[in-house]
């Protein structure tokens, strides 16, 4: 009898209940903080992630004892600056299990990094005629650096269309995939909507009708581990900022063939091997494509975060995170008058909603004062908006120091915004 | 809650709720469009002049309480008044957002408008309130192009 009860407990005890939530927690500073009185609630993390300690004290560290420029001086700090700078390169190569770290370039973010890949190989690559292939799911950074070199070069933007849960129809996709196709550009995880996307099963499709695919992994990389060599990625990019690191630094993986064949981004120093006034012989890659006196504290952040990010057992974090999504959705859509927007097969870390007769707007400025801090608007993606005849969402996003009280705190505001709202 | 029921005040959940002159001006002298695209705020302001006086005015579209509350409440304040006057309640309207109405002429005088003065303490909103403002301000001065207060 004894055996069997504890046996039904441990079925029952979930992992909502063992992960160390409050112990991660403390590694973040700011999620201790009060706004206007109130303890933080930080539900913006698809916007921004909040910093661990590491990272804010590696950035300190490296300001303090090691900066100087890289790849330049042969004194002391200038080596160290540059030590420090290559080994987060490595970092973040083993991160994404890339072949080399030749094949990763530090770029400011997810945006600049799809803008230098539409800028190199799509100038070389599009001619007139010519398509690009993005889904209806896409940030705004992943729709307009292709439209503006689909213009440049008489070339045509394609759109697989989302369906009603904000699911790419497949089908579509693979339809679209066309000899005149000379790259696809998807997104990993739906900002908007938070939808996972069947990528390795996408990128499948396109290299069998022979097309290169770019993945936007800004929303994938706080959520997921990814690995671009069994993803068979020809492009991976993301943004520091988004994974527990500094702003103003990204990753763009790349392919070494495909890296090698594509111009240089901007030209400057660091990018070459020699400059005389008829000819300039450019660097090789990753060096090629990094113009200028790099982030340096960028990178040596970002190498920070990921350090952190490798204390974590990841499969149990995904199912944390799985268990905790499904509990969020259950309490926000007990919530009378709540649509949750965006309801697809597998999704992660991101709940869109509208409340009928009040505007996200009006939800997001009430929230904050208590002090919730949820996204409101059209999140950097119109078009999916627009699939959805609605002009804006609030938009709560998790990461794994999100706790369960918080979603309640989130709940009980909402119920606060009704009030407001239904008192007249 | 008190700088909320300050910005939420019961003259702008009711017009949020029950807009007035919320409608299409078929005989419109002059319509003009605001928009902030990053809150979504849209509407179209229809008027109708007669002379210098503003004879019809009404409006239609979506957005957030504060900023259909706005619209509503500025069409039933500047009907019937003439250009300058209405002018004259712009610049006024605007000080109440923003918090600068020291010195100036009593809150009194504003009426309903007055309701928005909670506004002053919620700098992000300041530009859903004036949003139906400007558009207003574009259509007396004929200009018909898209107005935004982002």
């Amino acid at each position: 009898m004894e055996l069997s009860k504890n046996i039904l407990s441990s079925y029952t005890e979930s992992i909502l209940d063992t992960f160390p939530v409050e112990k991660i927690r403390r590694d973040f500073p700011i999620l201790a903080s009060r706004v206007y009185g109130k303890p933080l609630v930080y539900l913006d993390n698809a916007a921004s992630t909040q910093k661990p300690s590491s990272v804010i004290e590696a950035i300190r560290h490296y300001y303090t004892a090691e900066h100087s420029n890289v790849h330049r001086g042969v004194h002391y700090l200038s080596e160290m600056a540059t030590q420090k700078y290559e080994a987060a390169r490595v970092k973040v190569q083993k991160f994404l299990n890339a072949d080399s770290e030749r094949e990763i370039i530090f770029v400011r973010g997810a945006t600049e990094a799809i803008n230098l890949v539409a800028a190199t190989y799509g100038k070389t690559k599009l001619r007139p005629g010519d398509e690009v292939l993005i889904t209806g799911l896409e940030h705004h950074s992943n729709i307009v650096p292709w439209q503006m070199i689909c213009e440049e070069k008489g070339a045509h933007l394609r759109v697989a269309p989302i369906d009603d849960n904000g699911d790419i129809l497949l089908d579509e996709f693979n339809r679209l995939l066309s000899e005149k196709t000379k790259i696809a550009a998807i997104s990993h995880i739906s900002n908007a909507l938070g939808t996972v996307n069947p990528v390795k099963q996408m990128i499948e499709m396109a290299h069998r009708k022979g097309v290169p695919v770019l993945i936007d992994g800004a929303q994938a990389v706080p959520h997921l581990r990814v690995d671009v060599r069994d993803l068979d990625a020809d492009f991976y990019v993301f943004s520091s900022h988004k994974v527990f690191g500094p702003t103003g630094i990204g990753i763009l993986y790349g392919k070494t063939q495909l890296l090698e064949s594509m111009p240089p981004y901007q030209g400057g120093g660091d990018m070459i091997k020699s400059v005389t006034f008829e000819k300039t012989i450019f660097n090789d890659i990753p060096y090629k494509f990094e113009a200028g006196t790099p982030h340096i504290e960028g990178a040596i952040g970002l190498g920070a975060a990921i350090d952190y990010l490798n204390l974590f057992n990841w499969s149990r974090v995904q199912e944390y995170e799985r268990a905790f999504l499904q509990f969020a959705e259950e309490e926000i859509s007990a919530v009378d008058g709540l649509k949750i927007i965006g309801t697809a097969k597998e999704k992660a870390g991101v709940i869109s909603f509208v409340l009928e007769g009040i505007h996200p707007h009006d939800i997001g400025t009430i929230l904050d004062r208590e002090g919730i801090a949820i996204r409101t608007g059209h999140h950097c993606a119109q078009p999916v908006m627009k699939r959805f005849g609605i002009p804006a969402t609030a938009r709560a996003s998790f990461a794994f120091y999100t706790t369960r009280e918080e979603v309640r705190a989130l709940v009980r505001s909402i119920q606060k915004v009704k009030e407001v709202f239904e008192h007249v | 809650m008190s700088d909320l029921k300050a910005l939420y005040q019961e003259v702008i959940l009711d017009h949020n709720k029950n807009p007035r002159n919320f409608k299409k001006l078929e005989d419109a002298d002059c319509s003009v469009e605001g928009y902030n695209p990053l809150c979504g705020d849209h509407y179209t302001i229809f008027l109708k002049m007669d002379g210098e006086v503003i004879s019809e005015i009404a409006f239609q579209g979506s957005g957030c309480a504060i900023s259909k509350a706005s619209a509503s409440v500025m069409s039933t304040a500047v009907k019937g008044k003439t250009r300058a006057e209405a002018e004259v309640l712009f610049e006024k309207f605007h000080h109440l957002v923003r918090g600068e109405m020291q010195g100036e002429t009593g809150i009194d005088e504003l009426g309903k408008l007055a309701a928005f003065s909670g506004v002053s303490e919620f700098p992000a909103r300041v530009k859903c309130a004036i949003l139906p403002w400007h558009t207003m301000k574009n259509a007396i001065e004929k200009n018909k192009e898209t107005v935004s207060t982002e």
